[in-house]
């Protein structure tokens, strides 16, 4: 055995320059093709140009697997081309979008812009004048505000629904699927007909986090109930088996097992109400100047803020609302990454 | 090795187990059945089963599946009423006490009566230390020299030799044979009188299996074994007693039990016979 020298390690199962060559005539075929396509047919601008690339691709890849290894490869081929494609048209958007915020929101940053509020600045003034500090913090306490309500409900309610399995728990289902239906702005007009007007109470931060909290909280207590549900019930006869009671079974085992998941509930649901203005609308007031208390007077956050400066119309409010969608573009990924990262670690 | 087994050679390897003389080592009464009968919804699955668990013995259950052996045994610490539908009637006594009386807690039930599961479930937010010893947390026991205990715990378990210098190590990262060990060593440490194991070794290599046929042998001297195992030449050498049941077409039912030996050797019921010989169906 010892004099038996290793062969080269080889991955026969690549394509050789040879094999590879139709792949060539193909993508030459597919790129005039295109051309063809869009210079003598209807088809035309960048949509027309993915369009026509795309079919030609579905159908040589096809024709080449289909001519090469017969009939199954051929279909196999097709639907994993066909499903490339799909991926592809379904990050279009999303790339599209964050690289148009990055391209205008970029030319209205500053670092004043971090630093001042809009209280002293008026929409036609330049950008180095004003800046969103007043929207950042009022964002970041809404959401800190509308977690601190919701979440400890939603992990309850999904806790109800999947460890208890009380009575009503089909219902409770049926309520929770039926509040992630409530549209944004009814939220937001519940909080201010129940809580605001004729009480007494002006607009505040606390009341926008409370109709946040409400669309926060059917998106967290369904995906954490799906999470939770995925726990092998395993884990929970053995908790038991050992001489633990329900709640300590769930508590040291069935929470800590479903962790990671319950992050992503969580990040879910502030997805879902980052961005949200409709129901703030109502309830907060948006104001211009820093204002650090939710619970008095009006507070500003940064989807207000881009509304507030859309619609005011000049070249310079168009710019702050740019570099206002951008920064709240950051913070919601700063949020999640930071999320991931505790979700993933051990405490 | 052939499908069928001769029944001499299985009551040769039942024969050569050190003899010994049960109930003599003083672990209390152990736990018996008397007239248990289980239901699912209304699909009577056991019926009338009264069967004894001398104390520091180990009772092999062997029967065909789907009669009952496992919904048996959960019935000896309370599992079985975790299943919405379960009902139940007759008496588990435990050093004479029924565990099914009113007023009795549960969960001290369940923490002199232990189980190994089927399938390995360490935790997995926990690491191998803690899996040890997560017994202890969850049923809030107090106790010192943790360490020293989840020691005892692995050694007992046959896995101390090769974890003890990764127990902050996942859980999860061990074979599945050394996860069961681990689970069993888990059970260990709240210090059961009884031990209920379903089917252990069913989803492990012959290898693990024999470490945890050599744990059970260890783990007899101080405690009462009742395992559930589909196979023969292992209740044969590891039982002192094995009980067949069978469910035929009806509630499973208890057809015979006996000291390992006779039942493979000289099995009074011709379907015990036929079941040991492998001629059964």
């Amino acid at each position: 055995m010892s004099n038996v020298t290793a062969p080269k390690p080889m991955k026969p199962w690549r394509a050789t320059p040879k094999e590879l060559l139709p792949n060539l005539f193909a993508g030459i075929f597919v790129l005039c093709g295109s051309w063809i396509l869009i210079e003598f047919t209807g088809l035309s601008g960048k949509l027309g140009a993915f369009l026509s690339a795309s079919i030609l691709t579905l159908i040589s890849v096809t024709l080449i697997a289909n001519y090469k290894s017969g009939t199954n490869a051929g279909k196999n081929a097709f639907f994993g081309t066909l499903v490339a494609i799909g991926g592809i048209l379904a990050i279009l958007p999303v790339a599209s979008i964050i690289f148009t915020v990055l391209v205008k929101g970029t030319k209205g940053i500053y670092l004043g812009f971090f630093t001042t509020d809009m209280s002293l600045a008026s929409v036609n003034d330049e950008l180095t004048v004003g800046g969103i500090l007043h929207a950042i913090i009022g964002t970041v306490l809404l959401i800190a505000l509308a977690m601190v309500i919701s979440v400890p409900l939603a992990i309850l309610t999904a806790l109800y629904l999947t460890e208890i399995k009380g009575p009503g728990s089909r219902l409770i289902r049926f309520l929770v699927q039926a509040m992630s239906g409530v549209p944004s702005i009814v939220a937001g007009l519940f909080i201010y007909s129940a809580f605001i007007t004729g009480t007494g109470r002006g607009f505040s931060g606390f009341m926008g986090s409370l109709a946040l909290a409400i669309l926060m909280l059917p998106t967290v207590a369904r995906t954490a109930e799906e999470v939770l549900l995925l726990i092998p019930s395993d884990l929970r006869e053995a908790g038991l088996a050992l001489g633990g009671t329900q709640w300590r079974t769930v508590a040291m085992v069935v929470v800590p097992a479903a962790k990671s998941g319950l992050v992503t509930a969580i990040i879910l649901g502030v997805a879902r109400i980052a961005g949200e203005t409709a129901p703030l609308l109502f309830t907060t007031g948006g104001g211009d100047t820093v204002n650090g208390n939710p619970f008095n007077g009006v507070m500003g956050s940064i989807p207000f803020a881009i509304w507030k400066a859309l619609i005011s119309g000049s070249d310079e409010s168009n710019a702050r609302a740019w570099a206002s969608i951008l920064v709240l573009l950051s913070l919601v990924m700063v949020l999640f990454y930071t999320a991931r990262k505790l979700g993933k670690r051990k405490i | 090795m052939s499908e069928t087994v001769k029944p001499s050679s299985l009551a040769s390897i039942a024969a050569t187990k050190s003899a010994r003389t049960p109930g003599s080592a003083p672990l209390g009464t152990g736990l018996e059945a008397r007239n248990l009968h289980a239901w699912f919804g209304k699909n009577h699955v056991l019926s009338d089963i009264s069967l004894d668990f001398v104390a520091g013995t180990v009772t092999a259950l062997i029967g065909p599946s789907g009669c009952g052996k496992s919904t048996f045994i959960r019935t000896l610490n309370r599992m079985h009423e975790f299943i919405p539908t379960a009902a139940m009637a007759g008496q588990v006594l435990l050093d004479g006490k029924d565990i099914y009386a009113a007023g009795v807690d549960v969960t001290k039930i369940r923490l002199r009566v232990g189980m190994v599961f089927q399938k390995p479930n360490p935790f997995p937010s926990m690491t191998i230390g803690e899996n040890v010893l997560s017994g202890l947390k969850l049923a809030q026991l107090k106790r010192s020299n943790k360490e020293d205990l989840m020691e005892e715990c692995l050694v007992r378990a046959g896995l101390w030799n090769e974890v003890k210098d990764r127990l902050n190590a996942q859980g999860g990262s061990l074979s599945g044979g050394q996860q069961q060990r681990l689970c069993i060593a888990r059970s260990l440490a709240v210090k059961p009188d009884v031990l209920l194991m379903d089917e252990p070794c069913s989803a492990l290599d012959p290898g693990s299996t024999l470490r945890i046929e050599e744990t059970i042998r260890e783990l007899s001297k101080t405690m009462t074994i009742i395992i559930v195992t589909h196979n023969m030449q292992q209740a044969a050498r590891i039982s002192d007693y094995t009980a067949f049941f069978l469910a035929d077409g009806h509630a499973g039912v208890m057809v015979e039990v006996g000291p390992t030996s006779e039942i493979f050797a000289r099995p009074k019921d011709q379907r015990t016979e036929n079941y040991v010989t492998g001629r059964f169906g």
